[in-house]
């Protein structure tokens, strides 16, 4: 139902929209750094790096606009409830920007005549933890508290895909021990993509509040745990 | 939970075929301020009236169900109106002081209602209730100006302090502030939590901020119905019902 005051739902309507805007760049960040990485590519690491100041840029806008919804507006209820996650979701999609400009500064540092081989198996855990950061957001939009729910779900196969990269990483530094240097950083990379997930998992758990009005650590589980946190 | 000190069972009030509260059951305790809310001609200042029966004055009107305070039936044929309208006192939207002085207003109600005889105990009643009210120091040195000749925020003070001066139980607001200015109102919400406890308050307000800033619980009306009745914290920020979260997030009403 729409709000007596139809300006009222323009800027709710507006705040939505640049954090979608701010997910859709956060996403294409990591897909581009991941790129970069691939083809060792730091023409386009340098392009990533510029483009999270437009990141920043929107996050500072939903911090204005978002106050100004409170003074302006004061809003209750579920209204409330949305402006405030889209204010904590701004920050948390400014951190998953600046993981992806982490890695896409990398590339410089870890180009090789030759490949190293665990590269490859980086862009299948990028594109899980893009997938994360998405849902997360197509999950705000829609206030989808189910939504959120199976991208919080979601976040232990990101987990063991970080595990097994990890342990991929370590034997491949033994067996190569002057590639060391260089696979440190896809180590770092590695940890970048499951701090993603972590942060997609934490903007989920903010629009299920935003969504429900309970947080979802104090949901009825109809038996089913929590996804613990193992790191 | 301490016991209620009024409870309200299966009300329902009709003038003539009209049915403007329907089947409304709450309790209010002696510690807290409980708010009523709901767009206009939802029937909470109609429920209000009942719990001093202000409704008996409107002809038409008819009250059903039960309505207790401190566990005595209000509409018992033995309940003295007079008195219960001493234990619960009523402020309304528009401050209505008597055309008389500032002292007389005060102490008209402890007067008839034999409170007492001496005049030292009535000054003391009368600077007891405008320093509770909160207005003591401002009309102090002109207890003999006209009640009516003080700003609209005072004179509502004034009249709660002419309510309180006759120690009553419970104290009813019909939309106490919505004469007023920020300031003054922001004194009278004051005035509000300085008499939580010692009263219990039920204040009828269209200002959901103000509901939100001074009681503990609120209740939603909506078309003679209480739709909601919970922690004032709940219904602001996660209210059940679906009415209710249209209502205070401005999409009706």
């Amino acid at each position: 139902m729409e709000h007596t005051v139809k300006a009222f739902d323009s800027d709710i309507g507006r705040l939505r929209g640049l954090i979608s805007q701010m997910g859709g760049l956060a996403e294409s960040a990591i897909g581009q750094a991941m790129q970069a990485l691939q083809r060792s590519d730091p023409a386009l690491a340098a392009q990533v790096r510029a483009a999270d100041k437009s990141i920043d840029a929107i996050e500072a806008e939903v911090e204005r606009l978002a106050v100004q919804i409170i003074a302006l507006r004061a809003p209750m209820a579920n209204d409330l409830r949305e402006v405030v996650a889209a204010l904590k979701i701004a920050a948390v999609v400014e951190r998953i920007g600046d993981y992806a400009k982490n890695i896409a500064k990398r590339v410089p540092l870890i180009e090789s005549k030759q490949r190293i081989e665990p590269v490859s198996i980086l862009p299948a855990m990028a594109r899980m933890a893009g997938e994360m950061v998405r849902n997360a957001l197509d999950a705000f939009a829609a206030r989808d508290a189910e939504a959120a729910l199976r991208v919080v779900e979601s976040d232990a196969a990101l987990d063991d895909f970080y595990d097994s990269i990890f342990r991929t990483l370590v034997t491949h530094m033994v067996e190569n021990p002057k590639t060391i240097g260089q696979v440190a950083h896809l180590l770092f990379v590695a940890k970048n993509l499951e701090r993603i997930g972590d942060h997609a998992t934490n903007v989920a758990e903010m629009v299920y509040f935003a969504a429900t009005g309970t947080q979802m650590a104090d949901r009825d589980r109809g038996g089913q745990a929590t996804q613990q946190e193992p790191r | 939970m301490t016991t209620p000190k009024i409870t309200a069972r299966n009300v329902s009030v009709y003038y003539g075929a009209t049915r403007a509260i329907d089947d409304v059951s709450i309790d209010v305790t002696q510690d807290e301020v409980v708010a009523f809310i709901g767009p206009s001609g939802c029937g909470k200042s109609t429920f209000l009236r009942t719990l001093n029966r202000m409704n008996d004055t409107v002809p038409s009107a008819r009250v059903e169900g039960e309505i207790y305070l401190d566990g005595e039936d209000i509409y018992a044929p033995s309940m003295d109106v007079v008195q219960l309208r001493a234990r619960v006192g009523m402020v309304f939207q528009k401050p209505n002081p008597f055309p008389k002085s500032i002292y007389e207003n005060v102490a008209y109600g402890p007067r008839i209602h034999g409170l007492t005889h001496a005049k030292g105990e009535l000054d003391d009643i009368v600077e007891g209730s405008l320093r509770r009210a909160g207005l003591w120091d401002e009309v102090k040195d002109r207890l003999t100006d006209s009640g009516t000749a003080l700003s609209g925020g005072q004179q509502q003070r004034l009249c709660i302090a002419r309510a309180i001066a006759v120690d009553p139980e419970v104290i009813l607001m019909d939309e106490p502030c919505s004469a007023l200015d920020p300031i003054a109102t922001a004194k009278i919400e004051e005035l509000i939590h300085e008499l939580k406890g010692r009263y219990a308050i039920v204040i009828v307000t269209h200002n959901m901020q103000q509901a939100a800033r001074v009681s503990q619980r609120t209740a939603f009306f909506h078309l003679g119905h209480l739709v909601e009745f919970g922690a004032t914290s709940d219904i602001f920020t996660n209210p059940r019902a679906e009415r209710t979260k249209d209502y205070i997030t401005g999409r009706y009403g």
